[in-house]
């Protein structure tokens, strides 16, 4: 970049250039602007559009309640089910050789292919009341779909790939010598695990975390095939704004703002994150 | 290395296991599910669901928006990747962090969001009705919601590019006395190509599977507006037609996974493109 500029600048001062700065600078910020700026702003003015009482009415109505503990229930099942399921696959895919690791490699990443709508449909098809093991459940009095059990296998399926993902590139880079080191020195696996590999990758797997919760709370999709918005019931709060914004506009922004704030705080702590322990992350942020 | 010395470390039967429980119940056995009911249906049945004209229809819709969507997205996120990189501004970082947002944004939120903007009594439609532009309800609708959740990813695949890009071939070319435009279109681009296409079949992929953001700006209108991931719903949703549903989400499924080959193959192009080099 800076060898860029001083070209430049050896070359002819270069007005022409300025100006082609500023116009691309400028259409860049543009863009942002219309395309990301105005939607982020329009959820605020709507919800406060009927003013700030309206606005604490809206939020506090049972239904909206509801929605935001099963929201917050789901999400504290799902995203430590998924932090589990990184660090194993992690371990798996970085300490060890074995046949068919390209592959896990390739299905762990498959969830971010799959539309989350068919997603939803898939589980419906194993664990639905006509599903593979529909009967199975049903003989053992569990339901899954139509249930928390079915959000909650929605959620874990759509987020699973967050965690394994900054994980697995970091591991390998670091490689296994400090935790074979442990090994030789007497420590077993869990000392090495805590003592060794956690402290190395917190950075990583905090990052995502974070990224895998805001997914697992906003999550649409795969979660309004398996729920049947059962309001008060199975609704989680993304199906509740989608119920509310039938009804009526404003609560429905209301109920939009909690889950727009939640984003922006996530954006805003994976940014500190990026900058104070960039190097812990990885080479890829 | 023997096998001995490839398991030195514990828990190599614990993490796999684990592993492949959740994949096997989250996955492997969905996608089994999926497929099995497809196939039982055989080409016959399949095609009666698949060649109805509100099937296909639909299908035209979120194959052509979505390609259309990715195209418009590889655009936009080339120039906003270059600026964030290339210059240093007001406010950059804030508007890098901003890139991220549909990533992160709940889709059903982004979905009203753009339905409130664009609506004709809303902030931008009341303004582009006069000029006679329908957004909201329309295909174009759909073509926008595409663009918003598939921007971050052209952005983000082409960021760790374009800051690891030497800049020694641009300054030979322009000691060569290329103009930049020849610096770009010549120099520049052909480098970024096998990038650029990486983040092009990943916002093709997200526009092409999207629902939250889209169905409340597309207004669902029958032969019209009606994506593919909404007909899904539907017919899981009010008619219980789970072959229906099935068939459909095979062939976006099939879609999907075909991209992925694709991407697999485009990075194996710029790994072989970076050796030669």
């Amino acid at each position: 970049m800076a060898v860029i500029a001083s070209v430049v600048s050896i070359g002819r001062p270069a007005l022409s250039a300025r100006i082609a700065r500023a116009v691309l600078v400028l259409a860049a910020l543009a863009v942002l602007g219309w395309l990301l700026v105005l939607p982020l702003l329009a959820i605020f003015t709507e919800a406060f559009h009927q003013g700030y009482a309206f606005y604490l009415d809206a939020i506090k109505q049972p239904d909206t309640i509801a929605a935001v503990r099963l929201t917050l229930t789901v999400a504290a099942i799902a995203v430590p089910l998924n932090l589990v399921f990184g660090l194993a696959a992690a371990w798996s895919m970085t300490h060890f050789e074995f046949r068919g690791k390209a592959l896990l490699g390739a299905l762990i990443d498959l969830p971010f292919s799959i539309s989350p709508v068919i997603a939803g449909m898939m589980l419906i098809l194993v664990y639905g009341k006509d599903g593979w093991l529909g009967s199975w459940l049903e003989a053992h009095g569990l339901q899954v779909i139509f249930a928390v059990p079915g959000l909650v296998l929605a959620t874990v399926l759509v987020t699973l790939p967050f965690v394994a993902r900054e994980l697995i590139p970091l591991m390998q880079a670091q490689g296994s010598e400090q935790e074979e080191a442990a090994l030789t020195l007497g420590a077993n696996g869990w000392q090495i695990f805590f003592r060794v590999t956690l402290p190395r990758v917190r950075w990583a797997l905090l990052y995502g975390v974070l990224l895998c919760n805001a997914r697992a709370m906003g999550e649409f999709g795969a979660v309004y095939v398996v729920s049947g918005h059962l309001r008060g019931i199975t609704n989680t709060l993304p199906l509740q704004v989608e119920q509310l914004y039938q009804e009526n506009f404003s609560a429905a922004f209301a109920a939009a703002s909690l889950l727009a704030l939640l984003t922006v705080v996530t954006l805003g702590i994976k940014r500190v994150v990026e900058w104070r322990h960039g190097d812990a992350l990885n080479v890829h942020h | 290395m023997t096998a001995m010395a490839r398991h030195v470390l514990p828990g190599f039967r614990l993490s796999t296991g684990y592993t492949l429980l959740v994949l096997g119940s989250c996955v492997l056995l969905p996608l089994a599910a999926l497929l099995w009911t497809a196939c039982e249906l055989g080409p016959s049945g399949w095609w009666a669901q698949i060649g109805t004209r509100r099937v296909l229809a639909s299908l035209k819709l979120s194959f052509g928006a979505a390609l259309l969507a990715a195209t418009i997205d590889a655009v936009l996120g080339l120039l906003v990747a270059w600026v964030l990189v290339r210059y240093r501004f007001a406010f950059r970082r804030l508007c890098d962090a901003l890139v991220d947002l549909p990533f992160a944004l709940p889709t059903a939120v982004a979905g009203i969001a753009l339905t409130a903007l664009y609506a004709p009594n809303g902030w931008l439609g009341s303004r582009l009705a006069p000029l006679g532009i329908e957004v909201a309800y329309t295909r174009l609708g759909v073509l926008l919601a595409m663009v918003f959740v598939g921007l971050p990813f052209v952005v983000r695949t082409l960021q760790p590019v374009l800051e690891s890009m030497e800049s020694d071939l641009e300054e030979a070319a322009y000691t060569l006395g290329a103009s930049s435009s020849q610096r770009f279109f010549r120099v520049l681009l052909p480098l970024l190509l096998p990038t650029l296409l990486t983040g092009y079949a990943l916002a093709l992929a997200r526009a092409i599977g999207e629902y939250g953001s889209v169905i409340f700006i597309a207004g669902n209108r029958l032969f019209r507006t009606e994506i593919a991931p909404y007909l899904i719903v539907q017919k899981i949703d009010s008619q219980y037609d789970y072959r229906g549903a099935a068939a459909l989400g095979a062939v976006m499924l099939a879609a999907s996974l075909l991209l992925l080959v694709v991407m697999a193959l485009l990075q194996r192009w710029t790994r072989r493109w970076a050796v030669v080099r």
